[in-house]
């Protein structure tokens, strides 16, 4: 049966319709999968077996008598750790939050219960979300499963794992400066990032508050369209998020290019990329030329400037953000004895790992007095051009497009000793995450050592529709198939 | 970017203010018990980021709003209702320390 | 010597009397038992998230209009970071730039002497937990081996008024106080019991020699929960401080606590810790847009303040004091300005309300609102006395009893016979018969000796049995002694 590990969710979803397979079928496929991979890749945090064992029957029961909640509906989901599960531990990656079992539930969570979805559990991810690798998470680094040398990507790198390997059908991860989209195309498969404010983030334990946003990893386009479909929407708890209605995401996936306008950006084309990923990207313009869209080679001055200001506006957030984990209320509580404010600090130093502790310590400098504006201040300004680029560009077009990542995954410990290096991993991500806009990494092929290449689209706010129309057809031209050798049942576990 | 220079680009940059940081003083805003040595690691990191950092200061911003949300929204509410809270021992379960109902914590001042 | 004056500024903290919480649905109202109303949000969870109540946000406006501050149409909530064990997020969510009012005033008077103190801003913010200080030391803080923590309290809607340094004593001081307690009572959007804590004052106080316009180093006083202790307080710190300069020692800049006991500050000992909050646009929340329309609507739910209140009672003939006391009573001042209305003469229902209806009242520990009284008896009663059927003190007897539900004031009077005789025939009788025995007193009186004349009276009064109008009399003996 493992096989069924690798169907998509659409064709998980009509087998079980069709009576070919249980949820507890798919369920059964998936956990096996993980008991051979998480030896050789430890993307799960927790798995939940218990209790994915009774939402899959349930689901299987439901089904029987009739009641379909939808596409998801007994379909095997696994999320990153940093969304809270009502009674089921989350860590957020950190020591400091080591045994926390949250008395309640976030509402994309709570969402994906009602539409049906199993949650099999909680993935590895850069402690708070923090890297880009998953090398930053206390319990230990998730390795890429196209090279076990290699990182995964991060900081969702457990989610995009369990999705590629099939120890998942499809999962969700938090995107703050490329989270989603910088590991999908490190594992080959499809990652998004919603416009801000379309998917609640009540209950996603916050990084960067006007950045976060949680988004789908899938096998398919079509797969990551549904995934947002059961997640998005208004949230009462979240004063943030959209009243309106959402988008129709996979309204065209079947639409084609004929007659779009897509700029290709500059900046995020030249020096700094790995060639094999430029020409990658040129590959796929090309094809996207001759399946009928224009393409026109757009200039966005302000990207350069970018990676500068999202590594002020989100350690600022953050740090204020972070400054509830005390030892008061819930978690790490350090032993040594003092006073209240001795406590605090203590508790904070033990349970917060060192990129966690040089962030909070970033943010607090940036916020300083003395130091706001020259850095927060103007960091926020900064932000304002980079939104304004991002406008101009869609005066005339309809999305745009660069790599995910300027290189491909590498190897654990690379970059480890050099912060500034690996912040350069989301140097093609960040762009939308400050302007708030959705953007979608898709896998367009191998390098020369066999390993993915993303390929990003980038659309306006609200733009779901067409960036999942254009990442439709890039996935048709593509023909991208290649999986890694952890995603087959022939392998064992070492 | 972080990385290198791009050759022939307009905008000229250079240090608008030298990066000082009273590391001691940000720890303790920031409530970190940190070592002599690391604070001495942090602060050289620290600096090494906000050197690169420093580039956003010398774009010509004046006349630039300040972005501080990715949204043109404005008033979100809920309306004056009282809804459900937590059952106590929800919460105080997970608590490092807890007496009559309440959380516990050391004395307050050295 | 050098004469000294105090400068002092107040900030005023009120809970607002909302159903819910400032950014959750948690009750604002709870019973004793610990962290029974709270939630992920207020007791911040990790991934929670504010989302902010429509109804403070009217409050505020309601207390900035009350305090003719402009509102700006735009303003922003920012996070003031501080780590303090009472509060859960270990940052405040307030205002900072563009607080919801800002440039307001408020009118003063202190012994007939106008003042008026300028409101530097109004803003929205969230309250803390509570602590509670467990060890030997009697709950000082100083003393305490460990600290409990309830969350009840957390995230209950606060709005802090802070003034400008136009305060110049202790009794202004106080003066304002009470008319902010007042103005926000007359709003409907708090309790404002200072001895609960849901309104609290901190005073900024600093000295300087008289004529010299530079500010002195200033102290903050806490912990004054009634207005004499602040009235108190701030006379005591001002002395103090008065005789730290003269001794040739210097002001430190701290937080005091008023200790009401002792009635003395002591200096808090906090950690001289450089306040560096961090402020900065909580990303969590949008925007507030007050715009001129939703102005208009809180506007128009405003009721008449005690300013304008008090003034209303003064033009209707009572004095300052009475007029204070009925604007402070919504069923008093109702009462009132409906029996003026009625055609009442404002200055006896003054009396006879803030006089023997509040002492019935406090005696039978009820309210108007217990008894039969209307505005329609007090204008009878009015019209009886001032039409000479009932003296003076006979009407505060028929109004007690018309308190006692035994009927209308012509009833009871009736009943109780109580009413003057004014019918000048029967009073002329009792003038002449009076005068013919008492012809030693009518001569003096008309060789201009008027010392009998109050005698005179007297007589009369016997002789119609205590039931004639005085006035009658004193006229009618007048024209028979030519005086
Ligand atoms: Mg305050
Ligand atoms: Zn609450």
């Amino acid at each position: 049966m493992s096989d069924l590990a690798n169907l998509s969710i659409t064709d998980a979803a009509s087998g079980l319709r069709a009576g070919e397979f249980t949820s507890v079928d798919l369920l059964d496929a998936v956990t096996e999968r993980a008991a051979v991979t998480e030896a050789h890749l430890h993307a799960y945090l927790t798995l939940d077996k218990d209790g994915a064992r009774l939402a899959a029957e349930e689901a299987d029961a439901s089904l029987a008598r009739g009641v379909d909640l939808g596409p998801l509906h007994g379909i095997p989901i696994a999320l990153k750790d940093n969304m809270c599960t009502l009674g089921l531990e989350t860590t957020a990656g950190s020591q400091i939050l080591t045994g926390w079992k949250p008395p309640y539930d976030g509402t994309a969570v709570a969402r994906l219960r009602s539409s049906g979805a199993v949650i099999t559990g909680k993935t590895n991810l850069d402690e708070f979300a923090m890297g880009s690798s998953t090398e930053n998470s206390a319990y230990g680094e998730s390795r890429n499963p196209w090279d076990t040398d290699r990182v995964p990507g991060g900081s969702s790198g457990g989610s995009a794992v369990t999705t590629a390997v099939g120890s998942s059908f499809g999962s969700f991860g938090s995107d703050t400066g490329g989270s989603i989209r910088q590991p999908a195309a490190l594992c080959g498969i499809v990652g998004m990032k919603p416009t801000y404010g379309i998917v609640s983030r009540y209950g996603l334990i916050a990084f960067a508050s006007s950045l976060d946003q949680i988004g789908p990893f899938a096998r398919s386009v079509a797969d990551s369209a549904t995934l947002l479909g059961a997640i998005a929407g208004w949230d009462r708890f979240d004063a943030t998020s959209i009243n309106a209605p959402v988008p129709n995401f996979a309204g065209s996936l079947d639409a084609g290019v004929v007659g779009l306008k897509i700029g290709i950006v500059t900046e995020l084309i030249g020096e700094g990329i790995d060639p094999q990923i430029i020409a990658a990207t040129r590959a796929t313009a090309d094809k996207l030329a001759d399946a009928g869209a224009e393409i026109i080679e757009v200039s966005m001055p302000s990207t350069e400037y970018a990676l500068s200001a999202y590594y002020l506006i989100a350690p600022a957030e953050c740090s204020a953000n972070l400054a509830r984990f005390d030892g008061v209320r819930y978690g790490h509580r350090s032993s040594v004895e003092g006073t209240t404010e001795d406590m605090m600090a203590h508790s904070r130093a033990e349970g917060f790992g060192p990129e966690v502790i040089r962030r909070i310590l970033l943010g607090t400098y940036a916020l300083s007095a003395g130091y706001y504006d020259a850095f927060y201040g103007q960091a926020q300004k900064v932000r304002t051009l980079v939104r304004r680029d991002f406008a101009s560009a869609y005066e005339t077009l309809d999305v745009l497009i660069s790599p995910t990542t300027p290189t491909t995954a590498f190897p654990i410990g690379d970059k480890t000793a050099d912060p500034i290096a690996m912040y350069y991993s989301d140097v093609c991500t960040i762009p939308s995450n400050l302007a708030g806009d959705p953007a979608i990494s898709v896998p367009v092929g191998l390098d020369e050592g066999g390993l993915p290449i993303g390929f990003q689209i980038m659309a306006p706010s609200l733009g779901e529709e067409v960036m999942y129309r254009v990442a439709a057809e890039v996935e048709r031209l593509v023909d991208f198939t290649a999986r890694p050798a952890l995603a087959t049942s022939e392998v064992t576990a070492p | 970017m972080l990385q290198g220079d791009r050759q022939g680009h307009a905008v000229r940059y250079h240090r608008v203010m030298p990066v000082e940081i009273d590391i001691v003083k940000v720890a303790q805003l920031a409530r970190i018990a940190l070592s002599d040595d690391e604070l001495d690691m942090y602060s050289s990191q620290l600096a090494d980021i906000l050197e690169h950092a420093e580039r956003v200061q010398a774009l010509p911003t004046e006349g630039v709003e300040p972005t501080s949300h990715p949204l043109p929204m404005v008033n979100a509410f809920r309306p004056d209702e009282v809804g459900e809270c937590l059952e106590p021992e929800s919460f105080l379960s997970e608590a490092p320390d807890t007496h009559d109902g309440r959380f516990r914590v050391p004395r307050i001042l050295g | 010597m050098t004469d000294w004056e105090a400068v002092i500024g107040i900030e005023t903290h009120v809970e607002l009397s909302t159903n819910s919480k400032m950014f959750c649905s948690c009750p604002t109202e709870f019973g004793d038992e610990p962290n029974t109303a709270v939630c992920p949000v207020c007791l911040a969870l990790p991934g929670a998230l504010p989302v902010p109540n429509e109804k403070a946000i009217e409050g505020i406006v309601k207390i900035g209009l009350a305090l003719d501050c402009e509102i700006n149409e735009r303003s922003l909530f920012y996070r003031k970071n501080y780590f303090y064990p009472d509060l859960p997020k270990n940052y405040q969510i307030s205002q900072y730039t563009y607080p919801v009012c800002e440039h307001g005033s408020l009118d003063v008077d202190v012994d007939g002497e106008p003042t008026v103190v300028g409101i530097t801003r109004v803003h929205m913010e969230e309250d803390t937990g509570k602590s509670s200080h467990i060890g030997d030391g009697g709950g000082r803080i100083q003393d305490a081996d460990h600290t409990l923590l309830d969350f009840n309290r957390a995230g209950v809607p606060l709005v802090e008024i802070v003034t400008e340094p136009d305060i110049t004593s202790p009794e202004q001081a106080r003066a304002y106080a009470a008319e902010l307690q007042r103005i926000v009572l007359a709003l409907g959007v708090s309790d404002a019991r200072l001895e609960a804590g849901s309104m609290r004052f901190d005073a900024n106080i600093s000295v300087r020699p008289v004529g010299t316009t530079e500010l002195g180093t200033r102290t903050e006083t806490k912990n004054v929960n009634s207005l004499r202790s602040l009235q108190r307080a701030l006379a005591f710190e001002i002395d103090r401080q008065i005789r730290v300069l003269e001794e040739g020692g210097r002001i430190v800049q701290e937080t005091r606590h008023w200790n009401e006991d002792t009635g003395v500050t002591t200096s808090m000992r906090t950690k001289e810790e450089s306040e560096d909050y961090r402020y900065f646009q909580d990303p969590d929340l949008l925007p507030l847009e007050v715009t001129k329309e939703w102005q208009d609507e809180i506007r128009a739910t405003i009721p008449e303040l005690p300013a304008k209140r008090r003034r209303g009672f003064l033009d209707a003939g009572v004095d300052v004091e009475t007029a204070g006391v009925l604007a402070d009573d919504d069923d008093l001042s109702r009462l009132f300005r409906d029996a003026v209305a009625g055609g009442a003469t404002g200055r006896t229902v003054g009396i006879w309300l803030t006089g023997e209806v509040i002492a019935y009242l406090r005696r039978q520990e009820i309210t108007i609102a217990d008894t039969s009284l209307t505005s329609g008896h007090l204008v009878e009663l009015g019209s009886m006395v001032d039409g000479g059927d009932l003296s003076s003190s006979a009407a505060k007897e028929v109004l007690l009893a018309v308190l006692e539900g035994e009927g209308t004031p012509g009833e009871i009077a009736d009943a109780r016979d109580l009413l003057q005789v004014s019918d000048t025939g029967a009073i002329e009788e009792a003038v002449d018969a009076v005068l013919a025995a008492n012809a030693d007193a009518v001569d003096k009186i008309k060789s201009g000796d008027m010392k009998p004349f109050g005698f005179l009276v007297g007589q009369v009064m016997r002789h119609m049995g205590g039931k004639a109008d005085p006035k009658v009399v004193r006229s009618v003996l007048e024209q028979r002694t030519g005086s």
